[in-house]
């Protein structure tokens, strides 16, 4: 386990790699859902005022 | 064909059909995350030169491959928002440029990370590394151009007229350590007839790819169908879809 861990003594640069690859991805996943859910609040808003206004 | 890209280009249909592809997509890109990843960090051997940081290249060479794939997407939209002027193909213009950026930054951050060990440089401004900085700032320029511009129609067309000058760049990049002497290693992979990888090194780093490609067309349904509701908020049936579902997400 140590050996894997540590990666030929590279451990500092390959692991770092997998986690910045890895980490913007999740990033730009939770970003993506977020937009999506407050694009959906605002449509509701929106629907909400417009029917109110009839 | 025609009819089929017309059906799907209206953004409705585009959306009810994608709504069905997404959890399938998402089973498969888990499937091959895990398969790519244990074949990356622990079936594949160390190379004999680089050793154990040759491992790397699962995550640096699909974002760069990516990095390339989704401008020529941006481009095929472009195309499509200048000639035909379809929606569809403006709303995608606008929802995977910023996944592209995210991937060449990825190819950038871990390029460098992996010239330190092997180089013993961060950076060199050599034709493939400037050539894909190059490439960010295209991506940069088109995300700017399209959230700078308030009319919608006329940002697209703005920002795709820029996508196609950035073209260019494409066999630049791809083409930059055959043409010039760089830093960079040439090819390894694209010599399909002799790849000078190992196949025990390569099949982990074709799917990883094809994960990175699934990932791509996953995040990007969710941000065109998201922007296809904003879009055709006036309709009829965007206006049913949102009043019938109690639900956070559609």
């Amino acid at each position: 386990m140590a050996a894997f861990l540590s990666m030929g003594g590279y451990a500092a640069y390959v692991w770092s790699s997998y986690a910045i690859t890895f980490g913007i991805m999740i990033l730009l996943y939770v970003h993506t859902k977020r937009q999506g859910e407050k694009h959906l609040r605002w449509l509701r808003r929106r629907i909400a005022s417009q029917e109110k206004q009839k | 064909m025609f009819k089929l890209f017309y059906h799907y280009s209206s953004l409705r249909n585009f959306y009810f059909f994608s709504e069905k592809l997404i959890p399938f997509l998402i089973a498969v890109f888990l499937a091959l995350i895990i398969y790519s990843l244990y074949g990356a960090l622990i079936s594949a051997p160390a190379d004999y030169q680089q050793g154990d940081s040759f491992r790397i290249i699962y995550v640096h060479v699909p974002s760069a491959w990516m990095s390339l794939l989704v401008y020529m997407a941006m481009g095929l939209s472009a195309v499509s928002v200048l000639v035909w002027r379809v929606k569809l193909a403006e709303i995608t213009l606008s929802a995977i440029a910023p996944i592209g950026a995210i991937f060449t930054l990825a190819a950038l951050v871990t390029g460098s990370i992996w010239g330190k060990p092997m180089w013993g440089t961060w950076w060199e401004w050599d034709a493939r590394l400037t050539s894909e900085l190059v490439l960010l700032f295209l991506y940069l320029g088109v995300i700017a151009l399209l959230r700078a511009i308030d009319d919608r129609r006329t940002g697209a067309r703005a920002a795709s007229i820029l996508c196609l000058i950035g073209i260019v760049n494409i066999p630049i990049v791809h083409y930059s350590v055959e043409w010039w002497n760089t830093l960079h290693q040439g090819p390894t992979v694209s010599k399909f007839d002799s790849p000078s990888i190992h196949i025990d090194m390569l099949i982990p780093l074709l799917t990883m790819t094809v994960a990175f490609m699934l990932y791509f067309i996953i995040i990007s349904l969710y941000r065109i169908r998201s922007a296809i509701l904003v879009y055709d908020k006036e309709t009829q049936w965007v206006k049913d879809l949102i009043t019938s579902s109690k639900r956070e997400q559609i």
